[in-house]
C-alpha cells in the first residue's frame, strides 16, 4: 500500500508537469482544448494527492513503523488525535500537506473560472502547476523529505511526537497556517496570469478575491492558535515573543491585509494597479519565506526543527518568484497605469493608501528585525540579534495609527468628502473617544501608560464609528422597507456582506489591539519560590501553595509534577492546579531522560472578562539530581550484562533477552519514579511559581474570533439569483448614504 | 500649482520620509542589538551594552537564593575563561552543570547581570537525535 502512495505522489508530479506544459502551450496557441486538458490534469493531481494523504494517515493510524515518517513522529502510545496530526509534524508530511492543499485550492479556483478569463486562466494554471511540480518534486528529490521512505529492519516502536506539539491548538495550527500560505498562491497565480496576458483590469481580482480572503482567515486562525498555544503551554506568561517563526507568519498576514484593502481601490476606481500586483507577489514570497524559515533552521527559534535539506530549493523558488514578478511588472508598466488619480486626501482611496503604507511599513520593520542576525553577520561579521523591546518601540506607534485608521476608513466616501459631512460623521465618535479617554485617565490607572491610553482612545473612536455605520445602514434600510430595527439591520448586513463583514473585522481588530495594549502594559508578573503551606500576595490575590501532587501516564511515558494552589480573592476561594509534564525519551530508558528534554507546562488559569490569573510552576529538581543519577547507575548495574555488550536483537534468542532486560529495567525504574514522586509529594522540593495577573487577555481571543466571523461573512458567496438584487440594493443604499 | 509638479513634490516628500525612517531603523537596530560573545571575548572587550553570552555552566558554580541564581559560564573550549552570572527568572528544565547555555545581559564590575528570563539551555532535542532504529527496540515498554 505504501508503494501505492509513492506511485500516487509520482503520478501527482506527472499530472502537474503535464498540466503546466498543456496550460502554457494552450496559452501560446490560444487552443482552448489544451487549457481544458490542463485543468483536468489539476483535478487528477488533486485526486492522486488525496490518495497519498489518506495512505499516509492510515499508516499513522495503523502504527506502520516500516514507514520512516511514522516511526520518527508517532508511536503506539501516541493518542489517536495526535497520530493523525503527526503527519504535519514532519518535513515530508508538511510538504505533502502543502502540495495537497495547493491541488485542492487550484482545482477549486479553476472549476470556478472554467468559463471565464480565457486569456488569464492558461497562465495562472501554468503557475499553479509549476508550484505543484516544485513541491511534489521536492518531496521526491530532496534527501529525507520523501514521505513514503521505508525503514528496514522495521522498528518495534516509534519515537513519538514531540510533547510540546501534543496540544489541541498545535494539532490544527500548522494546517491553518499552511492553508493560509497556500491559498495566497491563487491570487498570486492569477496576478501573474493577468500580467502575462496584459489583462490588467479588475477581473482577475474579482475571481480570486474570495481565495485571498479565505487565505487571510486561515492565516488569522493559525496565528491566533499559535498565540494561544504559547500562552497555555509554554509557561512563560505571554502569547507573543517576536520569535522568528511567529514573525514569519505575521509578515504575509500584514501584506495580505494590505492587499485585500488595495484591491478594492482597483475594483472601484481603477487605481493602484502596480501596487496590487506587487503586494500579492510580496505576500506570496513572504508565505514561501515563512515555510522556509520554519523548515530551514536558519534562525534560532523555539521552532528549531533542525537543519534540513529543503532550504536551498525553497530559497531558489523565492528568488524565482521575486525576480520573475518584478520583471513582469516592469515590462507591463504601460498597462498598469492608473485609470484615475486620487482626487482628495480626504477620500477612502487615500486612506486605504495610508493604511497600506502602515501595514507594509510594519512588515518592513518586522522583516528587518527578524533577519537582523543574518544582516549583521553579513555586514559586521558578528551575529547580533534584536529583542522584544526593539520590536515594541517601532511596532507600537504604527499599530496605534493602524487602529485609528480602522475607524477612519469605513466612514470616508470614495473620491472626496465635504467638510460638513466629515464633521457630522467624525464628530460623534471623536467626542465619545475623547470622553472615554478622559474617563479612563481620571477613574483608572490607565494614564500611567500613555501609549496604552492612546490605544484605548483610538479603539473607542473606531468602535463607535463602526457602530454608527451599522446604525445608519439599518435606518436607511428601515426607511426603504419598513420593519423592525433588528430585521432592518440583519437585512442590510446580509445584502452587503462584503462591506459589513469588513466592518466587523475592523471591530475585531480594534478589540484585539486593545487587549494587546492592556495585557502588555498593565500586567503584574511575580516569580516566587514556595514550599507547601507558604503564601504569597499578587495584586488582590492571596496565593497559597497547598500541596504537591504527581501523576504518571504510562501510555504517554509522562511524569507530571503539579501543585494545588488556593487562591483567595477577597474572601472567594478557588483552586488552581498548574503542573509540569516530563517526558521520557522513548528509547533512552533512563530516569534522567525525563528531565533533560522537552517538558511542557500546564498552566493553571482562571479567566474572567477583565483579567486572567495565570500560574505556571516548575519544581526545582537540583536537590534530587544526585538521586536520579545514582538510581540510573544502579539500574544499569543491575540489569545490563557485564561488559556492557547487549545481545543482538536480530537473533531470536537475542530479542527475547532484550525483552527481559527491558522488563527488568521498567520495573526498577517504576520503583525509582515512585520514590521520586513520594519525595516531591511530601513537599521536599521547592517549586518556582510564576504568577501573572494579565488584564483583558480574553478580549484578544474575542477580538480575533470577531475578526474571523467578519471575514467569513465577507467571503460568504451570495446565491447567483440574489446577487443582482443585492447589487441593486447596494447601489440604492450607497445612494441613500450619499456615497455613490 | 500645476498637478504634475504637485505630484513630484509629494513623491519627494514621501521618499525623504521613507529614507529617514529607514536610516533610523538601521541606526537603532545596530545600537540596540546584542552581540553574541563567548566569556573570554566578553571579558576582553568589556562592552558597554548588552551581550548574548554563550558557554558551558561551570561545575559546582550554581548557587540559588530564592528565585535568584548565580552561576559561572566558561568558554566551550577553554574552561579556565569564565564569567560569573547573576540571573533571575525562569530556568529551563535541562539546565545543569556542564550544559551549554546562552544568557543575555550587561557586564557590571566583572559580573554578567542577566536580563530576566533570558537563559536558554541548548540541548540536542532527544526527539530528533534518537533515530537509530536498533536503539528503539531497547525500550522499557516494548515487552
Amino acid at each position: 500500500v505504501i508503494e501505492l502512495g509513492l506511485a500516487c505522489l509520482v503520478g501527482g508530479l506527472i499530472a502537474f508537469l503535464y498540466g503546466a506544459g498543456a496550460a502554457l502551450y494552450g496559452g501560446f496557441t490560444g487552443d482552448r482544448r489544451w487549457v481544458d486538458s490542463s485543468r483536468r490534469a489539476v483535478y487528477s493531481a488533486a485526486v492522486l494527492l488525496t490518495v497519498c494523504v489518506v495512505i499516509l494517515e492510515s499508516a499513522f493510524l495503523r502504527d506502520d513503523f516500516s514507514v520512516e515518517l511514522v516511526a520518527d513522529h508517532s508511536s503506539t502510545t501516541t493518542p489517536t488525535l495526535y497520530k493523525m496530526t503527526a503527519l504535519w509534524g514532519s518535513q515530508g508530511g508538511s510538504l505533502l500537506l502543502w502540495a495537497w492543499v495547493l491541488s485542492l485550492a487550484s482545482s477549486g479556483v479553476l472549476f470556478a473560472t472554467r468559463h471565464k478569463h480565457r486569456e488569464v486562466v492558461p497562465w495562472a494554471t501554468g503557475v499553479l502547476c509549476g508550484l505543484g511540480v516544485f513541491f511534489c518534486g521536492l518531496m521526491l528529490i530532496a534527501g529525507g523529505a520523501q514521505p513514503f521512505a521505508r525503514l528496514d529492519p522495521v522498528p518495534a516502536e516509534g519515537v513519538g511526537l514531540n510533547p510540546l506539539l501534543r496540544h489541541p491548538a498545535m494539532a490544527i495550527h500548522p494546517p491553518m497556517l499552511y492553508s493560509g500560505y497556500v491559498l495566497f498562491s491563487i491570487p498570486f497565480a492569477f496576478a501573474i496570469g493577468a500580467l502575462v496576458a496584459r489583462r490588467l483590469d479588475a477581473s482577475w481580482i474579482r475571481s480570486t478575491r474570495r481565495f485571498g480572503l479565505l487565505a487571510w482567515i486561515f492565516l488569522t486562525c493559525g496565528i491566533l492558535l499559535g498565540a494561544g498555544w504559547s500562552y497555555m503551554e509554554l509557561g512563560w506568561g505571554g502569547y507573543w515573543g517576536w520569535d522568528p517563526v511567529e514573525n514569519a507568519s505575521l509578515m504575509p498576514w500584514l501584506v495580505g491585509t494590505a492587499f485585500l484593502h488595495s484591491i478594492m481601490v482597483q475594483e472601484r476606481r481603477g487605481m493602484l494597479k502596480v501596487w496590487n500586483v506587487s503586494l500579492i507577489c510580496g505576500t506570496f514570497a513572504l508565505c514561501l519565506l515563512g515555510t522556509f524559515l520554519v523548515r530551514s533552521g536558519i534562525l534560532e527559534s523555539i521552532h528549531a526543527f533542525g537543519a534540513s535539506t529543503v532550504g536551498g530549493p525553497l530559497l531558489g523558488l523565492i528568488a524565482v518568484v521575486l525576480i520573475g514578478s518584478t520583471a513582469l511588472i516592469v515590462s507591463r508598466q504601460r498597462e498598469l497605469r492608473a485609470e484615475r488619480r486620487v482626487e482628495s486626501l480626504a477620500s477612502r482611496e487615500s486612506v486605504f493608501l495610508i493604511n497600506n503604507l502602515l501595514l507594509v511599513g510594519l512588515c518592513v520593520i518586522i522583516f528587518w528585525g527578524t533577519f537582523f542576525p543574518l544582516i549583521s553577520e553579513a555586514i559586521t561579521g558578528e551575529r547580533s540579534s534584536l529583542g522584544g523591546p526593539w520590536f515594541d518601540r517601532y511596532v507600537t506607534p504604527l499599530a496605534l495609527l493602524l487602529v485609528l485608521f480602522t475607524g477612519i476608513g469605513p466612514l470616508l466616501a470614495w473620491r472626496r468628502i465635504s467638510a460638513g459631512r466629515a464633521l457630522r460623521l467624525f464628530g460623534p465618535p471623536a467626542a465619545f473617544a475623547a470622553v472615554a479617554t478622559l474617563a479612563l485617565a481620571l477613574l483608572t490607572g490607565a494614564a500611567d501608560e500613555p501609549l496604552a491610553l492612546v490605544m484605548f482612545g483610538f479603539a473607542a473612536f473606531a468602535l463607535t464609528g463602526l457602530a454608527g455605520e451599522f446604525a445608519r445602514g439599518a435606518s436607511a434600510q428601515r426607511a426603504l422597507s419598513g420593519g423592525s430595527w433588528a430585521s432592518s439591520l440583519a437585512g442590510v448586513v446580509s445584502r452587503n456582506r462584503r462591506r459589513y463583514g469588513g466592518y466587523i473585522v475592523h471591530a475585531g481588530v480594534a478589540i484585539a489591539f486593545c487587549a494587546v495594549a492592556a495585557s502588555s502594559s498593565f500586567q503584574t508578573s511575580r516569580d516566587v519560590r514556595l514550599l507547601p503551606g507558604e503564601t504569597t500576595q499578587v495584586d488582590d490575590y492571596t496565593v497559597t501553595y497547598e500541596r504537591a501532587f504527581t501523576n504518571v501516564d504510562e501510555a504517554e511515558d509522562r511524569l507530571t509534577f503539579g501543585a494545588v494552589l488556593d487562591i483567595d480573592a477577597g474572601g472567594d476561594h478557588m483552586a488552581l492546579t498548574p503542573s509540569r509534564n516530563y517526558y521520557s525519551g522513548r528509547s533512552a530508558g533512563t530516569l534522567a531522560s525525563f528531565f533533560e528534554g522537552e517538558a511542557t507546562s500546564e498552566v493553571g488559569r482562571s479567566g474572567g472578562a477583565t483579567e486572567d490569573l495565570w500560574t505556571a510552576m516548575r519544581p526545582d529538581l537540583t536537590s534530587v539530581d544526585d538521586f536520579i543519577a545514582g538510581a540510573d547507575r544502579r539500574i544499569d548495574r543491575a540489569t545490563l550484562p557485564a561488559g556492557g555488550d547487549l545481545p543482538d536483537p536480530n537473533t531470536p534468542g537475542g530479542l527475547e533477552q532484550m525483552r527481559q532486560i527491558a522488563a527488568a529495567r521498567a520495573q526498577l525504574q517504576g520503583l525509582a519514579v515512585q520514590n521520586l514522586r513520594d519525595r516531591y509529594e511530601q513537599g521536599e522540593l521547592p517549586v518556582d511559581f510564576r504568577i501573572n495577573v494579565n488584564p483583558f487577555v480574553i478580549w484578544l481571543w474575542i477580538g480575533g474570533a470577531t475578526g474571523i466571523i467578519g471575514g467569513l461573512l465577507a467571503a460568504w458567496p451570495a446565491a447567483a439569483a440574489r446577487r443582482r438584487v443585492a447589487d441593486v440594493h447596494a447601489a440604492r443604499l450607497a445612494r441613500d448614504l450619499g456615497r455613490a | 500649482m500645476d498637478p504634475d509638479r504637485k505630484r513630484k513634490i509629494r513623491l519627494v516628500v514621501a521618499l525623504t520620509a521613507a529614507v529617514l525612517l529607514a536610516t533610523a531603523l538601521v541606526y537603532t537596530s545596530f545600537n540596540a542589538s546584542t552581540e553574541a560573545r563567548s566569556p573570554s571575548e566578553l571579558l576582553a572587550e568589556e562592552p558597554s551594552g548588552s551581550s548574548e553570552v554563550y558557554g558551558n555552566v561551570v561545575a559546582g558554580s550554581i548557587v540559588r537564593e530564592g528565585t535568584d541564581m548565580r552561576f559561572e559560564i566558561a568558554d566551550r573550549d577553554d574552561p579556565s575563561a569564565s564569567v560569573p552570572v547573576e540571573y533571575t527568572g525562569q530556568v529551563p528544565d535541562p539546565f545543569r552543570e556542564g550544559r551549554e547555555v546562552i544568557v543575555e545581559g550587561e557586564l557590571v564590575d566583572g559580573t554578567l547581570v542577566a536580563d530576566k528570563d533570558s537563559l536558554i539551555t541548548k540541548c540536542p532535542s532527544k526527539f530528533q537525535a534518537e533515530q537509530d532504529p536498533d536503539n528503539v527496540i531497547y525500550d522499557p515498554e516494548a515487552s
